[in-house]
């Protein structure tokens, strides 16, 4: 398989692909190690240092950025301008403004992790960033735009593959929530506020924050999913038609899903129920790109035994379906009364953050290395296997944790004596807390090992002397 | 909230679009249109990729299907198209109708408008229920005097959780409160430690009010005495002499308050000097900040947040953590 890819590579501009694969290692690890400090921050307080600039409030922030605008988005860039190119048969179109889209990326990463830490935020979940970065982005992501679809535009293939619609979905969506949730007055250069108040700004942010999730985090991810599944498994696309129905569906739903996020608030009721109806409706077609990834493996089952790679696809898949089942429950006013505010949703969160987003982006990354690098495999399999098992450990031991605690709190805190009043004061519900932070630290520290062993890994294929590192015979 | 007719019927129309859409899309992929044999190759080919044409799993096409039928039936039966209210006239609480009929969201006659009109109102039926359940617990711990409640080593531990459900946040679980916030477990009482003041202190709150520097033509060359003579008065070391110049500044009024022997004034909730219970500090630099911007701590009326039932067991508790 990997020789094929080689085979036809040669006119294709990789220097953007590889240039963002490696950052996506990098900022993978800085996002995670990010991570990993505020969850022990949790447990140890005295981790700030009393340093304003390392307490929790600033770099929790830094943390969902890193992971999800670094080091997700920086994979998303690689893979797309990747599957792009190799599925219209064309070279990428515009490749200055492609270089842009890298340095430009770069400086709003590092713009990022020097204002956050400082202080200077929107205080918009997932939106932090202070407004002249947002104009930043907002050019950067245009380009983004001319560059994918001016490639589509040139392709010498008849259709556009299913991968390409997905991304194309992600990028025009992603464009639309981030102006419209960033609108915001300037006061100063790095302070402003936003143009919304009280309920309409809420819904906006969640409009917003529920679509990141919708569009960047599962549409995205879902377009790297239908190229490198079928490529590492070699075998076709289970069904065509499957894709029609979830993509249409998919992308029709997700944009109601938001005010989920807001149940038992000041909302109005119309909008709490229109958003719980949308967001169980969605669970099919969430489904529908499990179904078809999963079953494009059929035939092809016993490469498993050989393949870390194709089992680090397969288990973010299975990761892919559990999360998209959880989230409609969790969406269900009844069920959303117990999870919410608990850490049963920082663990649900992390199931599709760690489980699916990471874990079919290593998977995509290791297939990819040594196609850019012009290796047949990646320098240690071996190694690449025990990054498995580390990320698979530390997923579950972080989910598993949270779903305890969240459904533990959820209870402590609804508890009520014959006589009306409260069993437990918060303190006791946070104390009770203590052990499954711990084992959420550990998951973490898991995970972020395995990336470590990654980067190795992949700086060794880099470093490899040329055609070094022939492809494994198939067993 | 009411919208406009436009945006009800432009939700309205929109949702339907979209879970009808995805209904007709469904059964028209679920057939196959696509000109070629299930199961073969659509005969694209992407990058060595094909894609077959396999039909839609049942099972998932079902599901899909139920899960509309259960959003229609959920927007018929409860608010979600615009202003259309629901078959069961569901509302989480009666401020809607308050709004409509120009009347006060909480008020009683906005809950006698929304059971008039079949609109019930899930916060209302809750506190009812609430009130129909614990409210007789709560009426006869009312009825009891607070002398006898003391006693009453099961009033006791709900007033402790209630105390930590509402209190702790300022008071500290332990209740010895902190910097700003009075200790309760102690025997120095700002306005006075017996059963009934303590109760009066929590149904209609407190207001501290030391002005900056009392309010006295005090120079600023005369606050380091002032606050010396405050750490002499509670027996602490000090320079006599400045002490002494503190002393007549004091005299200029401070003792109005704070009373000629500095011991304070319950009726006022001026604290006592000559003791070494310190609200805001004890230090020179802390007693020179209250002399000189003054303090005007608040503790909240409950009366209105919690009722006079549980403040009345509140106030059991509280007496008796200084009164073992």
């Amino acid at each position: 398989m990997m020789n094929h890819s080689q085979s036809t590579g040669a006119d294709y501009n990789y220097t953007i692909v590889r240039q963002f694969a490696l950052t996506t290692v990098l900022w993978g690890i800085v996002g995670m190690a990010v991570g990993v400090l505020i969850a022990a921050q949790l447990i140890w307080p005295q981790l700030n240092f009393e340093t304003p600039w390392l307490t929790f409030s600033r770099l929790r922030p830094l943390h969902t950025n890193a992971v999800i605008f670094a080091f997700g988005t920086s994979a998303l860039f690689a893979t797309s301008y990747y599957v792009v190119q190799r599925t219209c048969q064309i070279r990428l179109f515009a490749p200055k403004l492609a270089a842009f889209t890298f340095w430009g990326w770069q400086a709003v990463i590092i713009a990022a992790a020097i204002t956050l830490p400082m202080g200077f935020t929107q205080g918009k979940e997932y939106a932090e960033l202070e407004w002249p970065i947002d104009i930043a982005i907002t050019v950067i992501w245009v380009c983004y735009a001319i560059v994918f679809f001016g490639t589509i535009a040139k392709r010498t293939t008849s259709h556009i593959y299913v991968a390409n619609w997905f991304f194309g979905a992600f990028i025009i969506t992603v464009a639309v929530l981030h102006i419209v949730n960033s609108m915001a007055v300037p006061v100063s250069l790095f302070k402003s506020y936003s143009l919304y108040s009280g309920a309409v700004d809420a819904m906006v942010q969640w409009w917003y924050g529920h679509n990141a999730v919708g569009f960047l985090l599962t549409a995205g991810f879902l377009g790297m999913m239908y190229y490198f599944v079928p490529k590492q498994a070699g075998r076709p696309v289970y069904s065509y038609r499957l894709s029609i129905v979830h993509f249409w569906a998919l992308i029709a739903l997700y944009i109601w899903a938001g005010p989920h996020h807001l149940h038992y608030t000041a909302l109005p009721d119309w909008t709490q129920s229109l958003g719980m109806v949308m967001s169980l409706i969605l669970f099919a077609p969430s489904w529908g790109g499990m179904i078809n990834g999963i079953m494009t493996l059929s035939g092809a089952w016993h490469k498993l035994r050989t393949d870390p790679v194709l089992r680090f696809l397969v288990v973010s898949l299975s990761f892919y379906g559990m999360s998209t089942f959880e989230g409609p429950m969790m969406a269900i006013k009844t069920v959303n009364a117990l999870s919410h505010y608990t850490d049963w949703t920082v663990g649900h969160v992390h199931s599709g953050a760690l489980g699916w987003v990471a874990m079919v982006s290593i998977g995509s990354l290791y297939h990819l290395v040594p196609v850019l690098f012009n290796q047949g495999r990646m320098y240690s399999t071996s190694l690449v296997n025990v990054h498995f098992w580390l990320a698979t450990i530390g997923t579950v031991l972080y989910i598993v944790s949270m779903w305890i605690s969240g459904v533990m709190q959820g209870l402590m805190w609804r508890a009520v004596n014959s006589d009306g009043t409260l069993t437990y004061s918060f303190v006791e519900s946070l104390e009770a807390s203590y052990p499954f932070y711990f084992v959420r630290f550990l998951g973490g520290c898991f995970f972020l090992t395995g990336m470590l062993i990654m980067a190795y890994n992949v700086l060794r294929t880099v470093k490899a002397p040329k055609d070094s590192l022939p492809a494994l015979a198939e067993a | 909230m009411i919208m406009s007719n436009f945006w009800s019927i432009w939700i309205s129309v929109l949702t339907i679009v979209v879970i009808v859409g995805c209904f007709i899309l469904l059964k028209l992929v679920n057939n196959n249109y696509t000109g070629v044999e299930e199961g073969k190759s659509m005969g694209h080919e992407f990058d060595g990729i094909e894609e077959l044409n396999n039909p839609l799993p049942k099972w998932w096409a079902y599901m899909f299907y139920l899960t509309i039928v259960f959003g229609v039936i959920y927007l018929a039966l409860y608010p979600g198209l615009g202003n259309y209210k629901g078959l069961f006239g569901w509302t989480s609480s009666n401020q809607s109708i308050g709004t409509e009929l120009g009347l006060k969201a909480d008020s009683a006659a906005a809950l006698e408008a929304a059971k008039a009109e079949n609109r019930l109102s899930q916060y209302d039926r809750e506190v009812a229920h609430a009130d129909e359940k614990y409210g007789p617990i709560f009426a006869a711990y009312l009825a009891t005097p607070l002398e006898e409640l003391v006693k009453d080593e099961e009033a006791l531990k709900v007033g402790g959780r209630l105390f930590l459900q509402n209190c702790a946040q300022c008071h500290g679980s332990d209740a010895r409160g902190s910097k700003g916030f009075p200790n309760l477990t102690d025997d120095d009482w700002l306005y006075g430690g017996d059963l009934a003041t303590i109760k009066t202190t929590l149904m209609n709150g407190r207001n501290g009010m030391m002005p900056p520097k009392g309010g006295l033509p005090i120079e600023d060359s005369e606050i380091k005495g002032l606050a010396e003579y405050v750490i002499k008065l509670s027996g602490g070391e000090h320079d006599e002499a400045l002490a002494a110049q503190g002393q007549g500044s004091f005299m200029k009024g401070c003792f109005a308050c704070h009373g000629m022997d500095a011991k304070g004034n319950k009726f006022m909730g001026a604290p006592n000097l000559t003791d070494n219970v310190w609200l805001y500090g004890g230090s020179r630099g802390y007693i020179e900040e209250s002399i000189i911007n003054g303090r005007a701590g608040v503790m909240p009326a409950w009366k209105d947040i919690l009722g006079e039932e549980k403040v009345h067991v509140i106030a059991a508790y509280v007496y008796s953590l200084s009164n073992k």
